[in-house]
């Protein structure tokens, strides 16, 4: 049998306590006055001195979600091109997705833990099927949604099906395309904070060692929320740049 | 990449945790594992999320309502909506649990807090969708405003609405399994307690959890037929004719 949970929270709390190899930071605080001490809502002072604990969890998580995401997107998209062609392909993959989506993140995690193991993997599987489901459903949408004088036009250009595709209908279908994707990049953000619990670290990490210290809770959670807002700005920003249409019509 | 052998006798392990009891892997005389073993857990996470629930809809629906009907506030219930989702949800049982405590109380209000953004949402958005011919007819009808909220605007605004409580009790669910990161015995110590339960405990909880999250699923599906208005079904099926 491999290994499979961290183990218990009270094994996890007295490991952070004085665990070798632990940094002397991890540990926890033993003086009873202060900021720290105390346990007050938020100790800037601290915050200010361990930003540095934060930095590498959080590339980890910007990691993690970078890749379930961009796996999310290229198979949800594929899926969504085909069923284009196949309309029959659409009730099975909406249903299909649906119900991966209905499994809680961290049951997925840990089903998955037998056969893939502690770690990346087991932790960008689930993310990444859980965004197929909007992004394929918006996609379809946006293409049903592109206007028939529009092809009609591409058609009268002489296109191809292919040319008519890539110039014309997806472009259009953008818009939706790009909701969809807003909407994945935000809640994987979200859900990414238990993918340590599949091994893989990131935020949520930091958060476990500490799970009773309010402001490295606050920390975590500013952070990540934090996070999600900047990927959603640079998304914006990338398609008005890439369909600068959009703005002129305005 | 585990062999096959093994992924096939984790799930039979798990499976055999399920329905038959065992030793547990500390010893000591204590029997774990078996339905009427695993119940209670179960019961406590459904009783958590029953409460979360009730109380996202107690406090998310009339707002929904009331905003929808006087088409006001846009920007904060929808706003409302997009902003709960970036938020993580572990992040908020643990800083609640660090504020007020713990217990079953204090996990529902965390719960409820992260069931309520759907359910805000998607009540406004489906008021703002019912046709507006048929608000101004019942207007015209000399309906009250509450009557038009109730008679006319709800039950076409129902089945939108429920598409929000069902993602509503799916993340409520899912996330009471944390709740036993903070002392509530949910369906999560299977998961959390791996010297206790072993490895296919540990299975055993996530099949479990995954199951009872698609009964919940399917249950709240049918429910949304229920109250899905049958002119709206037949309007559908003629569109779509």
């Amino acid at each position: 049998m491999i290994p499979l949970a961290a183990s218990s929270p009270e094994a996890a709390d007295a490991a952070n306590r004085c665990a070798p190899g632990l940094p002397e930071s991890f540990c926890h605080q033993h003086e009873v006055t202060g900021c720290v001490g105390g346990n007050g809502l938020f100790c800037f002072d601290w915050a200010a001195d361990n930003f540095d604990r934060y930095v590498g969890p959080f590339l980890r998580h910007l990691e993690i979600v970078a890749i379930s995401v961009v796996a999310g997107f290229v198979i949800a998209l594929g899926l969504a091109l085909l069923s284009h062609r196949h309309r029959a392909l659409v009730p099975p993959v909406l249903g299909a997705t649906g119900i991966l989506y209905t499994i809680p993140s961290i049951a997925f995690f840990f089903l998955l833990l037998p056969i893939t193991g502690f770690g990346l993997a087991t932790a960008v599987i689930p993310l990444s099927a859980y965004t197929l489901q909007i992004i394929y459903r918006n996609t379809i949408a946006g293409l049903a949604n592109v206007p028939a004088e529009a092809k009609d036009a591409g058609r009268g250009m002489g296109m191809t099906e292919r040319q008519l595709l890539w110039r014309v209908e997806l472009p259009l279908a953008t818009p939706e395309v790009v909701a969809g994707l807003r909407i994945a990049i935000v809640s994987t953000v979200a859900i990414a904070t238990l993918a340590f619990l599949a091994g893989a670290g990131g935020l949520g990490q930091v958060l476990y060692e500490q799970l009773d210290f309010k402001t490295n809770i606050i920390m975590v959670g500013v952070l990540t929320i934090g996070m999600a807002l900047v990927l959603d700005l640079i998304v914006v920003l990338a398609q008005r740049s890439v369909m600068p249409w959009r703005r002129a019509a305005r | 990449m585990i062999p096959l052998a093994t992924v096939i006798d984790s799930f039979i392990g798990a499976f055999d945790f399920i329905f038959h009891q065992r030793d547990a892997v500390t010893g000591g005389d204590v029997q774990v594992g078996g339905l009427a073993y695993i119940w209670p857990f179960a019961r406590t996470q459904l009783e958590v999320s029953a409460v979360a629930l009730g109380g996202a809809l107690a406090v998310g629906l009339p707002i929904g309502l009331v905003l929808g009907h006087i088409g006001k506030g846009e920007y904060f219930a929808v706003g409302f909506g997009n902003a709960g989702r970036a938020v993580p949800e572990i992040a908020v049982v643990f800083l609640l649990a660090a504020l007020i405590g713990i217990g079953l109380g204090n996990v529902a209000l965390a719960l409820g807090i992260l069931g309520l953004p759907p359910i805000l949402t998607n009540t406004f958005v489906a008021m703002r969708q019912v046709d507006r011919t048929a608000v101004e007819a019942a207007d015209g009808m000399g309906m009250r405003p509450w009557e038009v909220i109730t008679r006319v605007e709800l039950p076409l605004a129902a089945p939108t609405i429920m598409a929000g409580v069902r993602t509503a009790a799916i993340n409520i669910f899912a996330t009471a399994t944390i709740a036993s990161f903070v002392g509530l015995s949910t369906l999560g110590d299977f998961i959390t307690n791996r010297s206790v339960y072993g490895d296919d405990g540990v299975v055993a909880g996530a099949i479990v959890i995954a199951v009872l999250a698609g009964l919940i699923e399917l249950a709240l599906a049918g429910v949304q037929r229920l109250v899905t208005p049958r002119g709206v079904k037949l309007q559908r099926a003629v569109r779509s004719a």
